[in-house]
Order: structure tokens, then sequence, then C-alpha cells
């Protein structure tokens, strides 16, 4: 009898390793989902049971949890509520939590790592645990500029400082109330849920981040950057400039806006043809580079297709396939699959703002114990370096005539020297209106993306106006 | 095909010792286990309650004189037995009191009315346990006996079995499976002991028929079949299996004496054919009742997704496997999760409460002490000498392990959920008592199996010539 033992004590031992693997795939892999489902209160009451840390806007608290008499101990609160939801996100008994209020989620409920010692020192001494803070780089006249802007529209609106990182505004339309959306009576929060699923346009989509776009013309900054990087070109090298371009290997045709000629000659400077966004030109430009350089340029600046978090995940910016130069010409004044997200866009205009490096993006300034004791400063990280100082000098002078003799005029202001450059982007609906810019431009404090989806009009008239105000109140400001 | 008692190599050769009996690694695991659950105590209460009480005092002097009176037992009357049977099931016990107390615990904290507490209970049940671990090592000087009573056992055994079907709802249901004895406010389930009682009889009844069950009448596809006429007793032992399943909606001991019989009628024939019948015997049956029955029917749906039936069946899993979730890898720690959000969590549960506050670490660690269990009762049937024995602690090991299985497979969604409780661990007399008495029995025939055989079959060495003989104690 022993052989059919010795398989009867193997079997046990696949039984019981089949058990300690169910066992692990649970309390490991599906651990977080099990973890953060709505329906597993006990993470939820412990966290409502603990002061939730707050996030706070230049001395400012944007989120803040209030003590209340009822069973869930404190109730979430946004003072500014619609101003920064896209950012704060919301903390739903019913939803869970998305944005901010779920990227420093550990930080906020206390639970994080560089917190530890902090709990350990409460365990003993008898005090309540509570959450730490979360300070963001975030400036409010530019945060307030920028939702006023896009008053009436839908869109989105980056500001960066260009020498950081540091995210300054971050505006998305239209906006919500999260004080709705994080009450303790879940029948409130549904309805008011019920409300902005019955609109047409989700408000709690942070258009800044989430969703992207087809860029137009804003996108002849990248393919001019991949021209002057290649040494073969200087703002000054004539492009052709044709008023109507047949691509190649097909039949169709290509126009400048609006059917209009760039220049009599069929022919003009790169910068001329950027002032004037020359459609023809650049995508011939684009043809002549090669899909390569045009593609190396664009990931240089964080068009890479792959996503990251500024704790904020941030949707990828993508070229899309290029299949031939037919569509390398289009790719080349950002249409065909082109799609960028408006932060993304920002950082365009912030590399060039920086002397060539792009540096990586992010929200978060501080992390405060709930002593207010700093326990974590972000230290600014270079991103890359898609372009020389050099180059970003062409650039920069080049996109400074968008602003004093191009389309982007809309986006001056008085006393200061801008740079940028407008897009106004064909899709399914009205066009897309984009700009995007930096001021001052030979010393650049702030440099911003506007969009505004399905404006209709052209970037120049819809968003660099927009632009100009939030770079202007930012400068005020700073005492510029 | 067995290993007759000449050939045993632990049968001691004239002039070697005999093989150590390792009581002293017993008692220092035992020492060990007792350690483990006192502390664990003294956390439960330190987190819940911010205190030690004075019963921690009273509760440990009473658990630690349990397992020092049961070692002093064994040394004295299984001097032989394997020393790891009695500390893991020391290990086990103390873990579920830890655990229910803790559950006690919560359930005072929540304001509940009721606020009998469940440990106490537990711990007499536990000693009943052991008095009748003792009782049986004391009054079963010879495993063997057993095999005489077996027909005996195995009519205690279906009445047993029978009793819940046959009393009215009232006195034998709890949570829809009627599997219990409900009278005069104590809960019985007679299934636990039944188990026992039927495995018993299996071991006797094969060791008697084996030869002839063993006999096969053609091959098909590599598999030797048995002729016709043997299916008797695995028909029968499947009729009863299914009529459980019916008639007490008890899914877990259905599925549990079935797969004991096909497995005991494996090692016994030898032929892996039984398997193969047992299962297609089993699966068939359960489809049949799949189909004809509402609660089974409800049982598959919600094990098959316990979310979508969250509001109903699916909520005791769905709970359980929250609870597993938030524990994740090191667990919430002792009296910082809560494990009182799953219903029943004391008794069918405990392995989530386990999970959930000790965390993967802490559940792994559980699997693997009844893994140990197990194993050593396997081990002690590969070295016992006797066909019954031999048959008899495969069995029993078996039992455990099958048990541990399905229950575990139905806390953590494996399996369909059962009405069966965890060995040693959950809240419950029967059980806890039923497997006191299935390891006495264990802890007896390993003490025979290790036991050095008397020299059998030579000549009875000279008085000059013997061996130094060594005084047992």
């Amino acid at each position: 009898m022993n052989a059919p033992l010795r398989r009867v004590a193997i079997s046990v031992l696949v039984l019981f390793t089949l058990l300690i693997v169910n066992v692990n795939v649970i309390q490991v892999v599906r651990s977080d989902e099990l973890r953060s489902d709505g329906r597993n209160t006990r993470v939820l009451a412990e966290e409502y049971d603990r002061e939730r840390g707050s996030i706070v806007v230049s001395g400012t608290e944007i989120a803040t949890s209030v003590a209340t008499e009822d069973r869930l101990t404190y109730l979430r609160q946004y003072p500014q509520g619609p101003l920064y939801a896209p950012v704060t996100g919301y903390y739903s008994l019913v939803y869970g939590n998305v944005q901010m209020e779920r990227a420093a989620n550990e930080v906020l409920a206390g639970t994080d790592d560089r917190l530890f010692v902090r709990r350990l020192a409460d365990l003993f001494t008898g005090r309540d645990p509570s959450g730490g803070d979360v300070v963001l780089t975030m400036d409010p006249a530019v945060q307030e500029t920028a939702m006023a802007g896009l008053e009436g529209v839908t869109g989105a609106v980056v500001a960066l400082d260009p020498a950081t990182g540091a995210v300054l505004g971050m505006a998305s339309t239209p906006t919500y109330d999260p004080n709705l959306l994080s009450s303790h009576q879940p029948a409130e929060i549904r309805d008011y849920a019920a409300q902005l699923d019955a609109l047409e346009i989700d408000p709690r989509l942070n258009r800044a981040i989430d969703a992207r776009y087809s860029p137009g013309s804003i996108f002849k900054v990248v393919v001019s950057a991949a021209a002057l990087a290649s040494g073969e070109y200087t703002p000054d090298t004539v492009v052709p400039a044709p008023d109507e371009l047949t691509l190649p290997q097909s039949t169709s045709t290509l126009e400048n806006f609006g059917g209009s000629a760039c220049d009599p000659s069929g022919q003009q400077s790169l910068i001329d043809a950027l002032t004037i966004s020359c459609n023809t030109a650049f995508a011939q430009l684009g043809i002549d580079l090669g899909e390569e350089r045009v593609r190396e340029m664009a990931e240089a600046f964080g068009i890479t297709g792959e996503g990251f978090d500024i704790p904020l995940t941030v949707e990828g910016s993508t070229l899309g396939e290029i299949e031939n130069d037919a569509q390398l010409g289009v790719s080349s004044i950002g249409q065909q699959d082109v799609q960028l997200t408006p932060l993304q866009a920002a950082m365009i205009a912030s590399a060039v703002a920086n002397d060539g490096t792009l540096m990586s993006p992010y929200l978060v300034d501080q992390v405060r114990a709930p002593d207010l004791s700093v326990i974590d400063q972000t230290d600014p990280d270079e991103l890359s370096e898609p372009v020389s100082a050099e180059v970003a000098d062409q650039l920069t002078d080049m996109m400074v005539g968008v602003v004093e003799d191009g389309s982007g005029r809309r986006a001056q202001i008085s006393g200061v020297q801008v740079a940028g450059k407008t897009g106004t982007a064909e899709n399914a609906g009205p066009d897309h209106n984009w700009f995007i810019g930096f001021a001052p431009a030979d010393d650049p404090q702030i440099a911003v993306a506007v969009f505004v989806a399905n404006g209709g009009g052209t970037g120049g008239d819809v968003s660099a106006p927009i632009a100009g105000d939030v770079m202007q109140a930012y400068l005020e400001g700073q005492g510029g | 095909m067995t290993s007759g008692p000449v050939t045993d190599p632990r049968a001691a050769a004239p002039g070697t010792p005999p093989p150590p009996k390792r009581r002293n690694t017993e008692l220092a695991l035992l020492g060990f286990a007792v350690l483990i659950t006192l502390v664990a105590q003294a956390i439960v209460d330190l987190t819940v309650t911010g205190s030690l009480t004075t019963e921690l005092a009273t509760f440990g002097v009473w658990f630690t004189a349990l397992w020092a009176v049961a070692h002093l037992v064994v040394r004295r009357w299984a001097p032989y037995a394997d020393p790891l049977l009695l500390p893991a099931v020391a290990l086990l016990v103390g873990l579920g009191l830890s655990f229910i107390h803790r559950l006690d615990l919560a359930a005072q904290q929540a304001g509940s009315t009721v606020s009998r507490e469940d440990a106490p209970v537990q711990l007499v049940w536990a000693t009943l346990g052991l008095v009748l671990f003792i009782g049986v090592l004391l009054v079963l000087r010879d495993h063997r006996l057993l095999a005489r009573f077996a027909y005996t056992l195995a009519l205690i055994g279906l009445v047993l079995l029978a009793i819940p079907a046959v009393l009215p709802a009232s006195l034998s249901e709890v949570n829809g499976a009627k599997i219990w004895i409900r009278v005069a406010g104590f809960s019985i389930q007679p299934g636990e002991f039944a188990k026992i009682c039927l495995t018993v009889f299996f071991a006797a009844y094969l060791v008697d028929k084996r030869d002839v069950l063993a006999l096969a009448s053609r091959r098909v596809m590599g598999l030797e079949l048995p002729r016709g006429r043997d299916l008797g007793p695995v028909l029968v032992a499947w009729m009863l299996s299914i009529l459980v399943l019916v008639f007490e909606r008890d899914l877990g001991s259905s599925l549990l004496l079935f797969g004991i019989f096909v497995v005991m009628l494996y090692v016994a024939t030898e032929r892996a054919s039984w398997l193969v019948i047992g299962l297609g015997l089993f699966a068939g049956g359960a489809l049949i009742a799949y189909q004809l029955f509402g609660h089974v029917q409800q049982r598959v749906d919600s094990w098959l997704d316990p979310f979508e039936y969250y509001d109903g069946s699916g909520f005791q899993v769905a709970q359980a496997l929250f609870g597993l979730g938030t524990g994740g890898l090191f667990g919430a720690g002792l009296g910082g999760g809560r494990p009182d959000q799953v219903p029943v969590a004391k008794s069918d549960f405990i392995a989530a409460a386990v999970g959930e506050e000790l965390g993967l670490f802490g559940l792994v660690a559980v699997i693997i002490v009844y893994l140990v269990l197990v194993e050593r009762g396997l081990r002690t049937s590969l070295i016992c000498r006797d066909a019954f024995g031999k048959l008899l602690a495969a069995g029993l090991s078996f039992a455990i392990a099958w048990q541990v299985f399905v229950v575990l497979g139905g806390v953590t969604g494996l399996l369909p959920l059962t009405g069966l409780t965890t060995p040693f661990l959950a809240y419950g007399g029967s059980s806890l008592v039923a497997n006191f008495v299935l390891v006495a029995v264990l802890v007896r025939i390993s003490d025979a199996a290790r036991r050095p055989a008397a020299p059998v079959g030579q000549p009875k060495p000279a008085l000059g010539d013997a061996p130094t003989e060594v005084v047992q104690t």
C-alpha cells in the first residue's frame, strides 16, 4: 500500500499548494482591488475615523477635513470647490477618491511610510492619528485667471514654471462641486452624480491630463525644433511654401488655413512660415526631415505614447502610426493621429523657455506631517533635453515673431515680450483652439498651454487672449 | 504490496539501540505552541481593550496545564508516538482560541447585547476533547482492537449521520444546513463523529476485501477496471454521500465522506481506476444535484461570483475576501482588523480572520501547520506494520487534509462553500472534540508504528546473547 500512500501524500501537498497559491492571489495580487472596493467598509470606516490631511495651495486649504457628529467622524470639504476640482478630485463614500485625493491618498490618510515614525509616536502618546498635508505648487492667481478665462467653454489651461516643472495652474472646464460628491449622504451623492451623468460633457474629467486632442499648428514648434536641431536649417533658411501641396504617393492635396497663400513667391524663411503658420511649408519640412527625426524630437519633448504621474495620472501623448510620407506631412502640422494632452502642450513651451531643457512637471511641492513639519520637499527633476540652448534661442525668436507679428498677437502683454504659437485643429466637430507660449521671452517665468475644445474660432482669437491673461496675472503676482 | 513485518527496516536488529522516542522534542514544541498562544492572547487584550485582564492568567494556567497533562499521558502510554502531532494540534487550538477571544472582544466593543463569550466555552470543549484524547490512549492500547468493532462503529456512524436528516428542521437546521442536533441549548454536529466511525469501518472493511476489490476485469484506456460485481461498495458509499447532500443540504460532509472512502479504496487496492470511477460518480451526482436542487445552484452561483450576489448568498465570501485582501502580506495585526465584519467569523470563517489580522504570512503558516499534521499522519501510515493501522492512519490523515482543503477552499473562493468547520481552529465543540479523538487514534497508531518491533520469526536468542534491555518508561 506504500506506493499509493506516497501518491496520496503528494496529492495532499498539491491540494495545499493550491490553497496557498489561491491565498497569494487574494492577499497579494487582488489585495489593492479588494481593499479599495467601495463595499469594503473596513478601510472606509478606519479612514473616516482619522482626520484626513489637507491639500494646501499658497497657505490656503483647498481640501480639508472637519469633525462632524455623525457616524463617520470627519467630513471632507473643499472651500473653493469648483475652482480646484480638476486637481483635488473628490473623496466619496460611493465613488471612491480621484485625482489628488487618490494620488496622495497615503499621505492624506496617514498611511504613507514617511509618516511611520509619527504614527509610532501617536501610538505611544495616545494621540489620535491624523494624516499629513500635501502642499501644491499651484498659484491661486494663475488658477483663478485660467478658470475665469475658460468660463462658458469646454477646455483646459496648464501653466508651468519652466525652470522647475512646477505646475502653477491646471484648469479644466466645465467643472463641478466636489463637496456634493464627498458628503456623508449616499443618496445626495448619487443624485448629484446622476445630474453630472446627464450632461453631454463630463465635468469630472480633468481635460488637462485625462484626455488628448489634435494639437494642430502648435505641433509645428516640435517640427521646427527638429529642423533646427538637424543643423541643416536656421530660422532664415528658405523653405518651399506652395499654395497647395500634393502629398506624396497620393492625389490628395493640402492647403493653408482658409486656402490662403503663404508667400507669393511660393517659398519663405522658416521663421516667416512659423509666424503665419504655413501648413504647406511645415508639411513639406516634415517630409524632408523624415519620420525618424520628427519622432525622435517629439519623444524628447515627452510625446512618447506613455502616460506618467505628476502624481496625478497623465494620459500619454502620441504621434500615432505614421505609415507613409503623406501621413508624415499631415502629422507635421499636428493633424492625422497626433494627439496631445494640454499638459504635454505646456511642456513643449516650457522646454523651449528653459533653454531647451524639459523639467518633469510636478504638482506636490511639500509633504507635511500633521504638526506642519516638512517631511518631503520635491526637488525639480530634469526629464530630457530636447534641444540645445542655441536652438531654444532660435525657437524663442521664432515664437516671439508669432506673437508680435503673426497669428498670436492677442497673447501680447503690455511691457512684456511674449513667445508663443497658435493652433487650430480640425476634428470631427468645430475646430479645437490652442495656444502655447511663455513670458517674458528673455527670462521666462511661466509657460502655458490653453486648449479650447471645439471653440470654432482660431487659436489666435480664442486661446491666445486667455494665455495672455494667465501669464500677466502670474507676472504681476511675482512683482513683474 | 505491503511491507511485512520481516522486511520492516524498523524492526530492531539485535544489538542496535531502539529508535529515539523524541518526547523531549514534543515537550519543547508544545512549550513553543503554548507560548505563541499566550503571546497572541496578550496582544489581543492589549490592542483591543488596552490592558491585560486577569482572565488571561487563568487562561494561561489552564491552557498550559492541558498540554502538560496531554504530554505526560503520551510520554507514559504512547512513548514512541510521533512528536509533531500533538504540538501541531496545540498550536492550532491555541490560535483558534486567541481568535475566538478576539472576536468576543469585537462583539463586546460593538455593543452587542448578547455578551456571551465563546472563548471560555471553547476552552471547556478543548478540555473535554483532551479528556477523550487521554481516554482513547488509556483504553485503546492497541489500535487493532478497533477492527473488531468495525461493523458496530459503522452502524453508529450511519445513525449519527442520519439523525439530523430525520429530525424536524427546528432541531437540526442552522443556516440552511440540516447537520445539527440541537438539544437543551447544546448543538452537536454528529457528522464529525460519524466521520471517524466510518473511517474506522472503511479501514477494517477494505483490509478484508481489498484482494477482491483489486481484481481487474479489463483494461480500458490504460486503466484496470474492476469487475462489475465489485462496484457494490463504492456505489453504496456514493449513494450515502448523495443522500447526505440531498437530505441534509450538506455539500461538505458529503464531499468529505465520499472523498475519504475513495482515497482509502485506492490505497487499499492500489488501483487508480477506483479514483477515476469515484470522481466520475461524484461529478455525475453533483451535476444531477445541481440540476435538481435550488440550494445547490445557489451555492455554486455565489461561488462563481460572490460579488454579483453580494446582497445575498455571496455576502459572506465577499466579506471574507475583503478581509483577506485588506490583510495583505502582513495583516492588520492581532486586534487591528475588522474580522467581525464577516458573518459567523468564529466558526466557518475563522481562516478569514487569521488572514486579515496575521496576513498572508500568518495564514500560510497555519496552512503549513496543517500540512505538517497531515504529512506526519501519512508518514505514520507509511511506516505502520499492520495493514489495518496503515489504512486507518491514511484515512484519518486524509480526512484532516481533505476537510482543511474543502473549508479553506470555500472561505477563499476556490470551492463552493460547505458547512464544514476548520479542524481545531474553528469555534465548535463537536468538531473540536471529534478531532481530538481522531488525533488520539493517530497518536496510538504512530506509537505502534515507531515502536521497535520485537524480532519476529527468529528463534529467541539464548539469555546470554540477549541485548541489554532498555527499560521503557
